[in-house]
C-alpha cells in the first residue's frame, strides 16, 4: 500500500485539526442540515453537520428515506423476478447490478453462459460504467458552480443509454441478463452506431479535461480537500475509484477471476497517489475513456455463437452458498447467496457499494469547512438506492 | 440441525490457496474454528463467537485489509413463497381483499419443492443455532476473500463489535442491529440506521411477516414462456 508523502501529511494536518479544535475557545455550536433533498445527494440523504464556525466538529449521515427493504423482499420472489428488483439498485447503471447476482447463481446452478453472451453482457457492463460517470463529471463541476460540464453531461449520455435502450427496450432498467445467457442479441447495425458514440464520449472527456481539470477554481477547491488515507479506506470499505484514487491498484475486472471477457481486453488500471476530491475525479475521468476503449475492443473482438446455455425453463438453484462481486461503476457490488433449492433464494445479502462509501462521511468531514462538505460529497459520488437498497 | 452441503469434498485445483489461507488461519485461531467449507474459489470459516473480534484481528494481521460487509442470516425455515398459515388462526374474512375466496387461485405448492420442515438447515460451515452473523474479508494484496460466521443464542442474540478492528463495520452492525436484533457489544452508537426511531420488531428475521404477502398471496408461476424449440444462433 502505498501512502504517498502528500497524504501522510494532509492526514497529519487532519488530525492536527481535530487537536486544535478541541483545545481552542468553544464558540456556541451551530446545526446545519444538508438535505434530505440537497442535489449533492442523488436521492434523498440528509446530513446533520455541527458547526464551530466554519467548521464541522461532528457530521451525522442519516439515510433510510428511500430504503425499499429489497434483502427482504428477495426472500419471498424467484430468480427471474429479483433481477428485476435489483436493476432499482444503482439506477445508473442498472445492467452492472444485474451481473453479479446473475454471475453466483450461475455459480450455484453450475452453468455458465456462452463466449457471445459473457462478451455481451461486458460490452453492456462499460456502456452502464460510461452512462453512469459520464453523468458524475459533469455533474462535479455542477456542485462546484460550473455550470456547463452538466450540460454537456447529459448531451452525451444520451447517446450511451440510446444505445441501451435500442438493444435491450430499457433506457435505465434494461432487466436483460438471465441465468445462463442473455435475452436478445444484438440488433442490426448497432456496432457502428457504438463505436460512433464511443468517439463522441471521448470528446466528452476531453472537452471536460479542457473545461474542468485545468480550471483554477476547481483545482483550488478539490486539491487535497477530503484526503483518504489508503488503510482508512479499505478498513471502512471504500472501493472503486475511491480507493483507486488513495493510490490502491486494485480493480475486481483484473484481480478477481471473473467469466466476464475483461481479461482478453487490453487496458488499464488508473491509480492516483494523493486521495483527495481531484483525484477522484481525476480517476473516473480516466475511468470512464478507458471504458470506450475497452468497448471499442469489444465490439472487434465480438465472437459468434449462441447467446444462451441450456437451462431449464423453471429456474430452481441447487442448495448452497455462492458469492460473486464485480467492478461497478460505484465500486465493488456483490451478492451473497443462500439457496436452500426451490425457485426463490433463502437469503441475498446485497453488498452496494455506496452504502461502504459514503461510511466513512462522519470521518471525513470532521474538521472541515462547510463549502468543502458539498466538494467531498459529490467526490464520493453515491446514489442514494445504492445505499438503502 | 443437518448441513446443507451438497459439494463437500469437490476440491480442485484453483481451491489449493483457499486450503493453504484454511491452514493458515486455523493454526493461528486454534480450536475457536468451528467449521469450515472450501466451494469454487472461496472459503467459509466459523469460529466460536467469543472469538469473533479475535478472527477479525487475526485476519487483519495476515493482510485482510479490505472489510467488504457484515450482515446476519436466520435460518428459521421460511414457507415459500406465501406465509405458514398457522393453524387456529382465521384469517379475517371481514376485511375485504384479506383472504382469496377461491382456495384454487392460489397455486399448491410443487411436489418437488423442499419440505418447509421445522428443523433448521444450515449452510456451508455448519452451524448450530438459529441465528447467525457473517462477514467477508479481503485482501487487495494477495487477492483472496474469506467469509466468517459466528453463531448466536436464540434468545438473546449477543456479539462483540468488530468497529475496532474494522471501523467500517459501524453501519453494517447499526443495520444488523435493527434487522435482526442482534445486540453488539461495544459498538458506541448503536442507533436505528434506515427504520424510523419507534419501528418495533425485527424485520429480517424469518418469523416477521412481509405484509404484501399477507395481504395478497402470491398466485404462483403462471403464464411461463417457452424457449423456440430449434434454437439456430445468430444469423
Amino acid at each position: 500500500m502505498a501512502v504517498s508523502e502528500q497524504q501522510r501529511l494532509s492526514y497529519i494536518s487532519a488530525q492536527a485539526a481535530d487537536a486544535r479544535l478541541a483545545v481552542e475557545l468553544q464558540t456556541e455550536e451551530m446545526t446545519l442540515n444538508l438535505g434530505p433533498q440537497h442535489p449533492a445527494t442523488h436521492g434523498t440523504l440528509r446530513i446533520v453537520a455541527k458547526l464551530d464556525g466554519e467548521q464541522v466538529v461532528k457530521a451525522d449521515v442519516i439515510c433510510g428515506y428511500m430504503h425499499r427493504g429489497y434483502e427482504k423482499l428477495t426472500e419471498v420472489r424467484t430468480y427471474p423476478q429479483i433481477n428485476t428488483l435489483i436493476n432499482r439498485i444503482d439506477w445508473l447503471s442498472s445492467f452492472a447490478n444485474e451481473v453479479p447476482f446473475i454471475l453466483a447463481a450461475e455459480d450455484l446452478m453450475e452453468v455458465e453462459a456462452p463466449p457471445r453472451a459473457q462478451w455481451i453482457r461486458t460490452l453492456f457492463f462499460e456502456l452502464s460504467r460510461i452512462a453512469n460517470i459520464t453523468l458524475f463529471i459533469g455533474e462535479m463541476g455542477v456542485q462546484l458552480g460550473a455550470i456547463t460540464p452538466v450540460f454537456f453531461a447529459f448531451r452525451d449520455r444520451e447517446y450511451v443509454l440510446n444505445l441501451i435502450e435500442e438493444a435491450t427496450g430499457g433506457r435505465f432498467h434494461p432487466n436483460f441478463d438471465r441465468i445462463g445467457g442473455l435475452k436478445d442479441d444484438l440488433p442490426k447495425g448497432w456496432i457502428a452506431e457504438t463505436k460512433e458514440a464511443m468517439r463522441r464520449i471521448r470528446g466528452y472527456c476531453d472537452e471536460l479535461e479542457d473545461l474542468l481539470m485545468g480550471n483554477e477554481i476547481f483545482e483550488a477547491r478539490t486539491r487535497g480537500v477530503g484526503v483518504i488515507p489508503a488503510d482508512v479506506g479499505l478498513s471502512y470499505g471504500l472501493s472503486g475509484a475511491n480507493i483507486r484514487a488513495s493510490g490502491v491498484d486494485w480493480d475486481l475486472r483484473r484481480d478477481a477471476p471473473s467469466p466476464l471477457a475483461w481479461k482478453e481486453l487490453d487496458w488499464k488500471v488508473w491509480t492516483h497517489p494523493d486521495g483527495d476530491s481531484f483525484a477522484r475525479y481525476w480517476v473516473r475521468l480516466q475511468e470512464t475513456r478507458e471504458a470506450t476503449l475497452m468497448v471499442d475492443q469489444l465490439l472487434d473482438g465480438l465472437p459468434s455463437g449462441p447467446i444462451q446455455a441450456k437451462v431449464p425453463r423453471i429456474i430452481k438453484v441447487p442448495a448452497g452458498e455462492a458469492w460473486a462481486h464485480t467492478e461497478n461503476p460505484l465500486g465493488e457490488m456483490g451478492y451473497y447467496i443462500v439457496s436452500q433449492g426451490g425457485l426463490g433464494p433463502f437469503r441475498v445479502k446485497i453488498r452496494s457499494a455506496s452504502f461502504h462509501n459514503i461510511s466513512i462521511v462522519p470521518w471525513l468531514l470532521k474538521g472541515v469547512y462547510v463549502p468543502d462538505i458539498i466538494t467531498i460529497l459529490s467526490s464520493l459520488y453515491f446514489i442514494l438506492g445504492d445505499i438503502d437498497r | 440441525m443437518s448441513s446443507a452441503d451438497p459439494t463437500a469434498g469437490a476440491t480442485t485445483a484453483t481451491d489449493d490457496r483457499q486450503q493453504a489461507l484454511l491452514e493458515d488461519l486455523t493454526t493461528r485461531l486454534g480450536d475457536a474454528v468451528a467449521g469450515s467449507h472450501i466451494r469454487s474459489g472461496d472459503l467459509w470459516i466459523r469460529v466460536r463467537p467469543d472469538a469473533w473480534v479475535r478472527a477479525a484481528r487475526e485476519c487483519k494481521a495476515m493482510g485482510f485489509d479490505y472489510f467488504c460487509y457484515l450482515s446476519g442470516i436466520d435460518w428459521l425455515p421460511h414457507t415459500w413463497p406465501n406465509p405458514k398459515v398457522i393453524e387456529g388462526v382465521q384469517p379475517d374474512a371481514g376485511e375485504e381483499g384479506a383472504v382469496p375466496e377461491d382456495p384454487n387461485a392460489v397455486a399448491e405448492p410443487e411436489p418437488d419443492e423442499p419440505a418447509a420442515g421445522d428443523e433448521i438447515v444450515t449452510g456451508f460451515a455448519g452451524g448450530d443455532t438459529r441465528f447467525q452473523v457473517l462477514a467477508r474479508l479481503y485482501s487487495t494484496v494477495r487477492h483472496i476473500g474469506v467469509t466468517l460466521k459466528a453463531d448466536l443464542d436464540d434468545v438473546a442474540p449477543t456479539i462483540e463489535s468488530w468497529i475496532s478492528e474494522y471501523p467500517g463495520a459501524d453501519w453494517c452492525e447499526r443495520e444488523t442491529w435493527e434487522m435482526y436484533g442482534f445486540d453488539f457489544v461495544g459498538h458506541p452508537n448503536l442507533v436505528k440506521l434506515y427504520l424510523p426511531g419507534e419501528f418495533e420488531g425485527f424485520p429480517m428475521r424469518k418469523d416477521f411477516p412481509l405484509l404484501a404477502r399477507e395481504v395478497k398471496p402470491w398466485p404462483g408461476l403462471v403464464d411461463v414462456e417457452q424457449f423456440p424449440a430449434t434454437y439456430k444462433g445468430d444469423d
